[in-house]
């Protein structure tokens, strides 16, 4: 079995690791890391489930190689949140009612995360557009729609540390 | 108050954190992962399984077939025993389960199937229900045994000698002096798709067998009856099976009754991202209307027919259901209703979000457009003036009408501006539905402990699926009991923990459990109260708790202070106990409705008349809760109900060809996006305090689904004069109808 050594920073903490070339970033964030907020749901790159940052970048996790994240930095939902007090967007998802399973949740905030990093106030379309990636089956999407504006205000008004 | 407030969700910040877990995130020591062989044919014989490679592939622990299984029954079923665990003798679904796969890794269970060689006879395969219903078709089950778990299957009608597993009949009137003395009849047959539930989390399970029985986690909307079957099928006492229940990923009735836990508990290992294994069913609604020129509705024939696909799963139910709400909320003299559930050589078919009420009333409102504009009646008046009123029975015998239905569609029509004249291309449509509520003669049971410290654990079967159940039972708990909602922690479902509970559907969390929570809350309450009494020296009826603090006028102690104190230390608890058991047991259904669910909603749509395609500018969606427990999130239920049945009105559908599913994955199964949220999403809540739930509350959850197709369609009728009777209305349905009214008028 052909393994990889990789030097990759997750959430800040830089991390040497040695992984199969063909295990995947879910498999080992959740398994070998045991962060296990990203969702492994479809797959195959339809959901959104498993988004997390590669560089600040989304990406579907379940599609991606362990080893393409060499040298990169590794964002996950476990790094958003400060201690105990929640990142401005999580904060707005749980006072807008942006969720309700959950298992999208994690995918949708960092996608989240993402969008508003590329474009600090999107426009209602912009949202629409950037996120259609993301897939909800419980919410509706609204409550998400307006907690993503309502995070932009509130992080344009008081900008977070990136 | 903590009634009726939009309290933060008691998982809202797990869940935004990623802290929050599910059966998928659970590693139990020494688990090994099991993958399925499934059937690449719709009907067939097997002659033979050859696991010999796939059990030398590297990591696998056991292949097995069906006589492998150490269970005392293979087949299991809510409504019939018909359904095996791995396919035994028959194939009789594409993609049925046939040989599983146990390794010590999921990667190489994987790689073990493809070296899985299974020889089979490929039989005719039935592949619609009229295939099934036609002179000479195979019977795909010919012998059906009764489960027995649920009351209301007790009288199920199966049909010796064909594919009909039920027949649900109901009549009332006399229906053809009806017809014939009507002014106006209307016959239509319309088509509602099937559908995947496509809940984000994959149905899960890991079952771990010792010496004290069995344990399954799974996550499951019915742990009680899960329980039932398992132990059916290893022949154990219910007390040493345990099934519990973490939170789960999304269910919408996918995850009700028995799925894939039989086989985890057997092959004793983890299952997990088994393929989706139920739809909703595919419906045909053939309904003809008898009908006075003022509007007055004289009669109704529904012929109802569901393809439940290769097993039954709690189709026969649905069918009755379906059948019992065809008609519509309305006042209808004389009714004929049939509704037959029907096995064909498709993926099994089961319960989903309103349990036939959105197909039924496809057929229904879109019908009542048609006769409102035959007859030149606004169709709004026009339901208005048919809608049952408050007291009014549906069918005799069962609760009369516990809402004002007139009240909720004026709101509904007020809030798409219902009189106001749109420009070319644009119309308003709607449509009213109910369902009776709180399933057929359930029980609930819970379990309020006050720990010494003044804190709340709280034990209940409800499973929290999403829909906040936890939280809106904590706020009955907290409301109940007198004590800050901080202070209740709600225990996951475990059947050898939490007390006894039917199971979280039928939007009867709040309403039936409510009711059980409420009651263990006063229990609780009552024994508080009589305790503190002691050490005030005073009478239980002269104090009150507020806020965690037990007041005689100007004297306070604290709940914790008072339970520590009985018990002279710091431990101790008061333990109060409630169940609600519905005390009628008339009514056609085998029980009493417990209250109705009323969902309408109303449609704003643009229509391309070049592309054929509808935009959905406005949407309304409008819910009797009665009281809401949490405003926030009843609202939320709505919504997200709402939304997920414009999948349906406007693209969504499972795909069928010759007994193959085309489109079984999220690539090619489209659900709805972002991208497909209406320009205005908007709920109204209408309270009225009429429910029988807690403090007047009803359920709510499954309403919103009913209207978005009908009222769509009748808002693209309305814009464009043209009438589509099959979902979804893609582009290219309405382009073609639109095309043949174009060339139907040249003509």
């Amino acid at each position: 079995m052909n393994a990889i050594t990789m030097t990759v920073t997750v959430n800040g903490e830089p991390r040497e690791l040695t992984v199969p070339t063909h295990e995947t970033l879910i498999e080992c964030l959740r398994e070998r890391l045991g962060l296990l907020g990203a969702k492994k749901s479809c797959d195959v790159q339809v959901c959104g489930a498993c988004t997390v940052l590669l560089d600040d970048r989304p990406v579907s996790a379940c599609t991606v190689l362990a080893f393409e994240a060499r040298g990169k930095t590794v964002r996950t939902i476990e790094g958003l949140a400060c201690g105990d007090e929640l990142h401005p967007i999580q904060a707005a998802f749980v006072e807008h009612g942006a969720l309700q399973c959950g298992f999208c949740t994690p995918g949708m905030i960092m996608a989240t995360v993402a969008l508003l990093g590329e474009n600090p106030s999107p426009s209602v379309d912009e949202v629409k557009h950037y996120m259609r990636g993301n897939v909800c089956r419980c919410t509706g999407y609204k409550r998400i729609l307006d907690a993503i504006l309502d995070a932009s205000r509130r992080m344009a008004a008081a900008p977070a540390p990136a | 108050m903590i009634i009726g407030t939009a309290a933060e969700r008691l998982d809202a910040r797990e869940k935004v954190t990623g802290a929050a877990r599910y059966v998928s995130d659970l590693v139990v020591p020494e688990m090994l992962h099991a993958k399925v062989w499934r059937a690449p044919v719709p009907h067939a014989r097997l002659l033979g399984v050859d696991g010999s490679r796939a059990a030398r592939s590297p990591g696998v622990v056991a292949v097995c077939t069906a006589t492998d299984l150490p269970v005392k029954r293979l087949h299991y079923g809510p409504a019939f025993k018909d359904q095996p665990i791995l396919a035994h003798e028959i194939i009789r679904y594409a993609g049925e389960p046939v040989v599983a796969v146990v390794a010590d890794t999921e990667r190489h269970a994987a790689a073990a199937l493809a070296l899985i060689d299974v020889s089979y006879r490929e039989l005719p395969a039935v592949t619609s229900a009229a295939e099934a219903l036609a002179q000479g078709a195979p019977v795909l089950h010919p012998a059906l045994d009764r489960s027995g778990h649920f009351r209301d299957l007790s009288g199920l009608r199966p049909v010796a000698g064909t594919n009909v597993c039920q027949h649900y009949h109901y009549d009332r009137g006399d229906v053809a002096r009806a017809f014939a003395e009507a002014d106006l009849t209307v016959e239509d047959v319309y088509h509602y798709p099937a559908l995947s539930h496509h809940a984000l989390e994959a149905h899960c399970a890991v079952a771990r067998v010792d010496g004290d029985g069995l344990t399954v986690w799974t996550g499951t909307q019915h742990p009680f009856p899960v329980r039932k079957e398992l132990a059916e099928v290893f022949d154990l006492p219910l007390a040493a099976v345990q099934v519990i229940v973490p939170l789960i990923g999304g269910a919408f009735g996918g995850k009700c009754y028995t799925k894939i836990e039989p086989l985890a508990a057997a092959l004793a290992a983890r299952v997990r991202r088994s393929a989706l294994t139920i739809t909703r069913h595919a419906v045909t609604v053939r309904l003809r209307t008898a009908v006075r020129s003022d509007g007055t509705l004289l009669a109704r024939e529904c012929d109802v027919v569901l393809d439940t696909g290769a097993y039954a799963d709690i189709g026969p139910r649905v069918a009755t259901k379906a059948g019992y709400r065809a008609p519509g909320p309305y006042r209808i003299p004389c009714l004929s209703i049939d509704a037959r559930c029907v096995y064909t050589n498709n993926v099994p078919a089961g319960a989903y979000r309103g349990y036939g009420v959105p197909q039924v009333t496809w057929a229904s409102e879109s019908q009542m457009d048609q006769i409102a504009e035959r007859l030149g009646l606004d169709p709004l008046a026009f339901r208005e003036k048919n809608l049952l009123k408050r007291g009014e029975e549906y069918v005799a015998g069962d609760t009369p009408m516990d809402g004002d239905m007139a009240d909720a569609l004026a709101q509904t029509g007020a809030a798409i501006d219902w009189g106001r004249a749109r420009e070319r291309g644009r119309g308003v449509g709607l449509a009213c539905a109910m369902k009776d509520g709180g399933g057929t003669h359930t029980v609930s049971t819970a379990a309020v402990r006050v720990n010494a410290d003044g804190s709340v654990t709280l034990l209940t079967g409800s499973v929290e699926m999403g829909q906040g159940s936890r939280t809106a039972l904590a706020q009955i708990a907290a409301e109940t009991l007198g004590v800050p909602l901080s202070a209740i922690v709600v225990e996951s479902p475990d059947t050898s923990i939490t007390p006894y509970d039917h199971g979280t559907s039928a939007s009867r969390s709040t309403t039936v459990m409510g009711l059980a929570v409420e009651a263990a809350a006063r229990d609780a309450r009552g024994q508080l109260l009589e305790l503190a009494a002691k050490f005030f020296g005073t009478e239980p009826e002269k104090l009150a708790i507020h806020d965690g603090v037990v007041a005689c006028g100007e004297r306070t102690m604290t709940v914790g202070d008072v339970v520590s104190g009985h018990f002279g230390l710091v431990g101790g608890e008061v333990t109060g106990l409630g169940t609600f058991v519905p005390g009628t047991w008339s009514g056609s259904l085998g029980g009493a409705t417990l209250f109705w669910e009323v969902g309408m909603g109303a449609a704003e749509v643009q229509v391309d008349a070049d592309t054929g395609e509808i935009s959905v500018e406005k949407y309304v969606s409008v819910a009797d809760v009665g009281q809401a427990i949490n405003a926030r999130e009843c609202a939320a239920q709505d919504e997200g109900a709402a939304m997920q049945a414009i999948g349906p009105a406007l693209f969504e559908s499972r795909v069928s060809e010759a007994g193959h599913l085309v489109n079984p994955g999220l690539i090619d199964y489209r659900v709805p996006t972002f991208a497909d949220l209406p320009r205005e999403l908007e709920t109204v809540l209408i309270e009225n305090r009429d429910g029988p739930g807690p403090f007047g509350s009803k359920g709510v959850g499954e309403g919103g689904t009913f209207c978005p197709a009908p009222a769509i369609a009748n808002a693209v009728a309305r814009a464009t004069g043209v009438r589509i009777k099959d979902l979804p209305m893609t582009p290219e349905r309405v382009w073609r109808a639109l095309r043949d009214a174009r060339g139907t008028r040249r003509g």
